[in-house]
């Protein structure tokens, strides 16, 4: 795929955080090792594509989101917006016109709105910041727009309101709203349904999906829930410990997916139907390491049930499995 | 499920318990004439979503309802006796040997400057009057059980990781030997193989101390993953219980069949979760007749002004009017 088709692409990107060693460590010169939250992935979005990217908690999937919005520096590897490299822009200047096109959505409503300010401010705060706008009016309409096609209706009676007078629902929604106002083409959205109730996710959902079809807007999913990923996504990249272990159409990484990670998760995510359609695998047994001790060889070869020496020595490289389905696992050839 | 000839083996029955709270002067009710039984060694889910009342119910049993709530009708027996619920002193024997909580997060219900040894051996030397090297003991016993090398009791909170810490919260909560243990959200602030690992080890503790289960929990999967039995609280009311096999292939209330088509399933197809119309309900204007009715796609005209009550259908119960007259019309049919 030209790199045009794409609206990002990133490229061996890494952050590592480095350790601060304790001044005795300093003394006796010992190295000061590093947090490697992310560590060499490879993704690409397509334009009006949805992306999911799935993992556990410290598997980096959030520092990825992070590093995409500019929130976030890598210390290695490329970042394409465009096919323009953004990794080493960081004036504040040079970023507005990017920022006006990537936008973030965050977890935690509550605290991603500022109590003391009204609704109206909050979605306008971009507007006005990025300078989209030329007058008063422009603003209203913008805003209006915008909590629109969040799916608050009618927008007017928002404006006055202020966070703690909405539903949890409702403040998910300013978020996004907030997000959309300034229409950018790639929205970043962490975990946006994970704190919601049950019966509000699939509205807020649906207003995720209406923006693809309506704006051919892209949307990379961060979730660590596999059966949302699938619902939502066109492509699912499951993470682990700072690097991609299965990438693949959504279908395909739930239906047949070829890493043993990608089948743990699977096996693991509580389903309503009971055990059918499940693997026949042993349950994982012990926990994420920790990213300043990755293991050696496959990082994921200490809680595998299937590792064998090859595993324990040699990194296995992304293996295509499929059509644009790729394994890093050496059992996937 | 709740018919006579199951009363006298239930361990715990909760009678039409209305639980109020106030708050400056106003007061709202958490929830509203609920009851059910539980037998020994029953797995039950307690499924709502925020401000259902699944909380305040399990408080309630557990004896540690705050102090603005005020209990305005019903009661709970346990073994047939009459807990006083309200009563903070008089509970206290009753907490943790009869009837203990798994909390949701382990780093706030844990002490961080105290080892969890010692965190498991206090409610063994305060409740079962052991001494500090028996209660030791039966703390390393209890850290094996839930999986965890009983040398790892010198670590502190902070050295474990969110699953070994619940895994803590468990092996306090199994200390006192109770025979009732509530999950509230055990499992929800954690990942999904973690999750995966502390409900095999909640399964396996139940069978093998007989235990019965509560778990509360806003998500249906979990419930269909380690219960027997589940209900659905809507607004501070049991709107279905029933078994858990039966709940979920063939629900009865409108709300539970909403609140399972909301779940993504990939065992059913690729189809948009449909959402639940409408918003929440607020409690301080609660909805006349049936609470559920001004978001319910199939409200008919009573359901607006009468309160359907929680009625035996089938193997379970459903409040819900559509239900009842269509089984009295198959009663009257088959008559």
């Amino acid at each position: 795929m030209p790199d045009t088709a794409n609206i990002l692409q990133l490229e061996s990107l890494q952050v590592h955080f480095p350790i601060q060693g304790g001044l005795f460590d300093r003394v006796l010169g010992r190295p000061a090792g590093a947090v490697r939250a992310v560590d060499g992935i490879d993704l690409s979005v397509g334009r009006g594509e949805i992306v999911a990217l799935v993992g556990e908690s410290g598997s980096g999937k959030t520092t990825v989101g992070r590093v995409i919005t500019k929130l976030a520096q890598p210390t290695g590897g490329k970042m394409l917006f465009e096919g323009r490299d953004m990794t080493s822009v960081q004036r504040a200047s040079a970023l507005r016109p990017y920022r006006h096109r990537v936008q973030m959505i965050f977890q935690d409503a509550y605290q991603a709105l500022n109590p003391r300010h009204t609704i109206f401010d909050i979605v306008a705060e971009p507007l006005r910041s990025l300078r989209l706008v030329d007058n008063r009016k422009q603003l209203a309409d913008r805003v209006s727009e915008a909590l629109a096609s969040a799916g608050l209706n009618p927008p007017g009676d928002f404006f006055a309101r202020f966070p703690h007078e909405l539903s949890g629902g409702q403040r998910q929604r300013v978020v996004i709203a907030g997000a959309l106002a300034v229409k950018p083409e790639l929205i970043v959205a962490d975990e946006p349904v994970s704190m919601l109730d049950v019966s509000i996710r699939a509205q807020i959902l649906q207003v995720l999906v209406d923006l693809r079809h309506k704006h051919n807007m892209a949307l990379l999913f961060i979730t660590h829930d596999l059966p949302l990923a699938w619902l939502i996504a066109d492509r699912i990249a499951v993470l682990y410990l700072g690097k991609l272990v299965e990438i693949g159409s959504a279908d395909e990484i739930t239906f047949q997916p070829r890493h043993p990670y990608t089948v743990a998760l699977l096996n693991a995510t509580p389903q309503m139907g009971g055990d059918a359609g499940r693997a026949e695998v042993p349950a994982l047994q012990g926990e994420v390491p920790s990213a300043a001790r990755v293991p050696k060889g496959c990082r994921f070869h200490p809680r595998c049930p299937l590792a064998f020496d090859r595993c324990r020595q040699e990194e296995p490289p992304p293996i295509e499995v499929g059509p644009k389905h790729l394994a890093a696992c050496w059992l996937a050839n | 499920m709740i018919d006579s000839s199951h009363h006298k083996a239930s361990l715990l029955e909760v009678d039409g318990l209305s639980i109020d709270y106030g708050l400056k002067g106003i007061s709202s009710r958490a929830i509203d004439g609920v009851s059910f039984a539980l037998r020994a060694g029953e797995a039950v889910g307690l499924v709502g979503e925020s401000g259902s009342g699944k909380t305040t119910t399990a408080m309630a049993i557990a004896g540690l309802l705050s102090p603005n709530a005020r209990v305005s009708s019903g009661e709970v027996r346990y073994r047939g006796n009459r807990l006083p619920i309200d009563d903070d002193a008089a509970m206290r024997p009753h907490r943790w040997t009869e009837t203990s909580v798994v909390f949701q997060g382990a780093m706030n219900a844990l002490n961080p400057v105290h080892r969890i040894v010692k965190q498991i051996a206090e409610p063994c030397m305060l409740k079962l009057g052991m001494s500090r090297g028996e209660a030791t003991g039966r703390a390393r016993e209890l850290l094996e059980l839930v999986g965890i090398p009983a040398d790892r009791g010198a670590a502190y909170p902070h050295e474990l990781s969110g699953g070994m810490r619940q895994r803590v919260m468990i092996a306090m909560a199994l200390a006192c030997r109770p025979s009732i243990v509530i999950g509230d959200e055990p499992t929800t602030a954690l990942d999904v193989i973690t999750q995966a690992q502390i409900l095999k080890l909640l399964g396996e503790l139940r069978s093998q101390l007989n235990l019965a289960l509560i778990l509360i929990t806003h998500d249906l999967s979990v419930v269909a993953e380690c219960c027997d039995r589940v209900m659905i609280m809507y607004a501070g009311r049991i709107v279905e219980d029933g078994a858990v096999s039966e709940i979920f292939a063939k629900p009865k209330h409108p709300y539970t069949r909403l609140l399972i088509d909301a779940i993504p399933n990939p065992a059913n197809g690729k189809k948009m979760i449909r959402p639940i119309p409408g918003d929440p309900p607020n409690l301080l204007t609660r909805p006349s007749g049936c609470v559920f009715h001004p978001r319910c796609p199939s409200a008919i005209g009573i359901c607006a002004t009468e309160v359907p009550s929680l009625e035996k259908c089938g193997q379970g119960r459903v409040a819900c009017h559509l239900h009842r007259s269509s089984q009295q019309d198959r009663v009257s049919v088959h008559a």
